[in-house]
């Protein structure tokens, strides 16, 4: 409970940078850190007390394995999510690069300010 | 960008080899052990980085350069479609059509090491292709930055 | 228990240093610890294909965040901050927390998951695709569609990355064409 609760309070400053900070690479950070939680809290989810990871080795006994085994399918999806997010952060400091470019500032008022 | 120092240059030429290595058996071995085609090519998109930030972007991309970079990713993709799609022969979509054979060999487990290779390939020249993406025309950013007023608008 | 209280609350300090440091670069290097003390706790829940992954993809989520900020300009922003923004977010984060508070109740207990659909994986896992890896067996066979969706998005946002990036583009050809239809260059 309380280390669903922590997730929760790392969400939540990942969210924090996103709003009010006005970097966008702070932003930028404050997405990674959210990513960060929703994986973690995935895995939380389906971790079993003393539990093993799900591979099976040569001499394991099968039916003890599928009593004591971790869940595997929140392992499956998050191994997707973490590969897409480091596309995302490509993209983002790819947008970042070409802000600066443009506007020769990271400030987000700023930029506001400049298009006008 | 003509590189960094020779120690590290050095350096670099002797461990990438490895790095190469650990990540084809991280790839392969991916039904067996932890690992599979994410972290694998993922390793070995790591290796092309490490060489291209030690010897400079010019020796980096006479040896694999932007085009076969995304040449690799579209195969690496329609190479794992394709093998999606094969197993419509046996009935549906993603069948795994090929004999298991025995486990905890190399060699088993059907379609899955071919799928995991597959999807090493695209991971590494799709990670590689955004770091020359970053690197190139990145550079050109800062060239415009250094010398202002040349840039066009 | 304890272990995993340790560590969050390690990547709690390590996300605030993250969030109000001053200097950009302390901050990228702030969220890289963040990521491996990840990793870690990914290890110690019995995962260890996704701690490769995570370790793996930090170091080269820290050489492209690095890449992207070391040459630009890298101290923070520091002039009209604007405090009610602030206070107000902070008031509506308390009541997302107070919210989840509520609804975490409703979760499983920590340690003893779920499993209703896994069950069946881990079961038939090694007849139905061969695989010792059951994580593996079901990326690449149970939930394919998954995978290749992975992929798909993958190609779009490197794609995105590539045509944000280019500097001189097709433009010859748009003004060439803006000349013959007779728009102004400039729009």
């Amino acid at each position: 409970m309380i280390v669903y609760l922590l997730t929760f309070i790392l969400f939540v400053m990942g969210l924090y940078c996103l709003v009010a900070k006005k970097n966008v690479v702070k932003k930028v950070i404050g997405i990674v850190i959210m990513d960060y939680a929703v994986n973690l809290l995935l895995i939380l989810v389906g971790y079993r007390r003393g539990g093993v990871a799900p591979i099976l080795l040569k001499g394991m006994d099968r039916a003890k394995f599928t009593t004591q085994s971790v869940d595997p399918l929140p392992q499956a999806l998050v191994l997707t999510s973490i590969v897409i997010g480091l596309g995302v952060l490509a993209l983002m400091v790819a947008l970042c690069i070409r802000l600066y470019e443009k506007y020769k500032t990271f400030d987000m008022s700023e930029i506001r300010r400049l298009r006008g | 960008m003509q590189g960094m120092t020779i120690i590290v240059k050095t350096v670099v030429r002797i461990v990438t080899s490895f790095i190469v290595l650990y990540g084809i058996y991280i790839v392969l071995y991916g039904h067996l052990t932890p690992g599979g085609g994410f972290p694998g090519g993922v390793i070995v998109a790591a290796a092309y980085i490490l060489i291209m930030l030690a010897y400079g972007k010019e020796v980096a991309l006479r040896s694999f350069g932007d085009k076969s970079a995304s040449l690799l990713d579209n195969l690496g993709a329609f190479g794992f479609l394709a093998i999606a799609l094969l197993g419509l022969t046996g009935g549906y979509f993603f069948l795994n059509f090929i004999n298991h054979g025995q486990p905890f060999r190399l060699v088993s487990a059907g379609t899955l090491p071919l799928s995991n290779i597959a999807i090493g390939v695209k991971v590494s020249a799709c990670l590689y292709a955004v770091f020359i993406a970053l690197a190139i025309f990145g550079r050109a950013v800062y060239r415009a930055m250094e010398e202002p007023g040349k840039e066009e608008r | 228990m304890v272990l995993f209280v340790v560590l969050l609350v390690f990547m709690i300090i390590g996300s605030i240093i993250a969030i109000e440091a001053r200097n950009l670069l302390s901050s990228v290097i702030s969220v890289g610890t963040v990521g491996f003390a990840l990793s870690i706790a990914f290890l110690l829940l019995g995962a260890p294909d996704i701690a490769i992954t995570q370790i793996v993809v930090e170091v080269i989520a820290l050489i492209i965040l690095i890449r992207g900020t070391i040459s630009l300009d890298n101290t923070a922003i520091e002039k009209h901050r604007d405090t009610f923004a602030m206070v107000s977010a902070l008031v509506f984060f308390g009541i997302f927390l107070a919210f989840s508070y509520v609804a975490l109740k409703d979760m499983p207990e920590f340690g003893k998951p779920l499993m209703k659909v896994s069950q069946g994986y881990l079961q038939r896992g090694l007849q139905r695709t061969g695989a010792a890896n059951i994580v593996m067996s079901i990326v690449l066979d149970f939930r394919g569609y998954d995978t290749l969706g992975e992929a798909t998005v993958l190609f779009t946002s490197i794609l995105g990355a590539f045509v944000v990036l280019r500097k001189r583009g097709r433009k010859k050809k748009e003004e060439r064409d803006r000349a013959r239809v007779g728009i102004p260059g400039d729009l």
